[in-house]
């Protein structure tokens, strides 16, 4: 057994997008193997814009660093461009900053969500590289594999695996699709040890981003 | 007369011990046009005028946000100036990384004047004026910096610094202007137009004996609010502890 630089801290994130809306959520629990290290404190998302936020699961200490990282980015892009980032720049910046590791990669596997400049939802699901595809709505982390077979089943929107791809947008009002990612946390939470705790939920739409929190088990 | 031979460059003395290029570079910056700043206990002000190449341009921007705490009002050459900005930008950002919280405004003076006086080829410093949170620096060309609870730079600057000192109340002008606030509670926040008339108005208000406001002809382009010690961010600034209406020279 050789030391490893990489370490996973489990939990899951997921986005789902509307017509006009984008819900962004992510557990709130770190872990190392079998111990929790906190349950609560440890937030995955970061919000870099009333349009865009980004979520990460795996490795904490990279997520931190590539948050950070991109936090000022988007700083200094205000201050050349005199606008925030949109959604698609956003996007396209996350990839060249992961693929800038290709070598030695930041071990998270991301999501980018939000309102594009036309108003409608979006999320961008990345590896852990860079490659990344527009879709309605993706999990990723330790609870991915519990999660995205229930999304793809009842959000109403067309398949993302469809060839040729069609548009994935949930046809479900805000109300109905927030629902629904609560009842899957709370599922993936009574499967996956690494997802519990907390839940911390972004709703972005045309007048902000609004925040909520849901309990879940602590087990 | 040996002026010629020794000021081609930031980095040569004359025989007498003068550096022309940052003579020079002082000289630019009384050229340009006035900036001011003042603080209160609870706020600090920087005010320029917004200055147009001829009536068909655009205004050339002189106060920049550095960061949500940190601001500058330059005179002088106003293309140094960004260069400025953009590396304390660069610099305030790299301290929120490595150490985790906004950068001292202290650190950036230095910093600053260490790279104006660090006799970088070409790169002709201007006068700054530093607005941090309840502090005005002051960075000149040859590299010296000193904190102010009120300081005037550029052209004009003498008769802004009268007013600044001794009365610390603004004198409404129909010149365009730009004013930045930063205080507790409040980020660094650049007013344009729209939102300064709400304080000029108020100034208006109070100031009654103040028949010279009309006259702005005659006077120096000020440009400056007064410090609003102890006020609601939101609320215009009053008399501030000046003891009511004090008679306003008129003269440089």
């Amino acid at each position: 057994m050789s030391w490893s630089p990489y370490v996973d801290n489990g939990g899951t994130v997921l986005a789902v997008a509307g017509e006009d809306y984008c819900i962004v959520a992510a557990s709130t629990r770190m872990s190392a193997g079998f111990d929790i290290m906190t349950r609560q404190d440890s937030s995955k998302v970061l919000k870099l814009s009333d349009k865009v936020v980004v979520a990460s699961a795996g490795m904490q200490a990279d997520m931190r660093t590539l948050h950070k990282n991109l936090m000022a980015r988007h700083v200094m892009y205000q201050y050349n461009h005199n606008k925030p980032m949109s959604l698609p720049a956003a996007a396209q910046l996350l990839s060249n900053t992961l693929y800038y590791k290709r070598f030695f990669p930041y071990y998270t596997f991301n999501l980018v969500a939000g309102l594009d400049p036309e108003g409608h939802g979006a999320v961008y699901n990345y590896d852990a590289i860079g490659s990344y595809e527009r879709s309605g709505y993706f999990c990723q982390g330790s609870g991915k594999e519990l999660i995205q077979p229930v999304l793809d089943n009842q959000l109403q929107a067309a398949s993302p695996l469809l060839v040729p791809p069609k548009n994935t947008l949930t046809t479900l009002p805000l109300d109905k699709a927030l629902d629904l990612v609560k009842d899957a946390f709370i599922s993936a939470g009574e499967r996956d040890i690494y997802t519990g705790d907390d839940v911390g939920i972004m709703v972005v739409t045309r007048d902000g981003v609004r925040k909520e929190s849901l309990r879940l088990k602590l087990d | 007369m040996f002026r010629n031979q020794y000021d081609t460059d930031v980095t040569t003395w004359s025989p007498q011990g003068r550096l022309f290029q940052v003579e020079y570079a002082m000289e630019a910056v009384k050229q340009g046009n006035c900036a001011v700043g003042l603080r209160s206990d609870t706020h600090a002000v920087l005010a320029t005028v917004k200055r147009s190449e001829s009536e068909l341009s655009s205004y050339q921007r002189k106060v920049f946000k550095i960061d949500d705490h940190m601001g500058i009002a330059i005179a002088g050459l106003t293309a140094d100036g960004r260069v400025l900005c953009r590396y304390m930008r660069n610099e305030c950002l790299n301290h929120r990384i490595g150490w985790g919280h906004k950068a001292a405004p202290a650190n950036m003076g230095c910093v600053v004047a260490l790279d104006a006086g660090s006799l970088v080829a070409l790169i002709r410093q201007v006068l700054m004026l530093r607005q941090v949170l309840l502090a005005v620096y002051n960075t000149c060309p040859a590299g010296s910096y000193y904190e102010y609870k009120a300081m005037s730079i550029g052209a004009r600057a003498q008769a802004s610094a009268k007013f600044v000192v001794v009365v610390g109340k603004g004198m409404p002008s129909t010149l365009p202007k730009e004013v930045a606030v930063v205080g507790k509670g409040m980020p660094f926040t650049l007013l344009e137009e729209g939102g300064i008339q709400p304080y000029i108005a108020a100034l208006k208000e109070e100031d009654q004996p103040m028949a010279t406001d009309q006259d702005t002809a005659a006077q120096p382009p000020q440009q400056q609010q007064g410090a609003t010690p102890g006020q609601g961010d939101a609320a215009p600034p009053g008399s501030g502890g000046d003891g009511g209406a004090a008679p306003m020279e008129t003269s440089g």
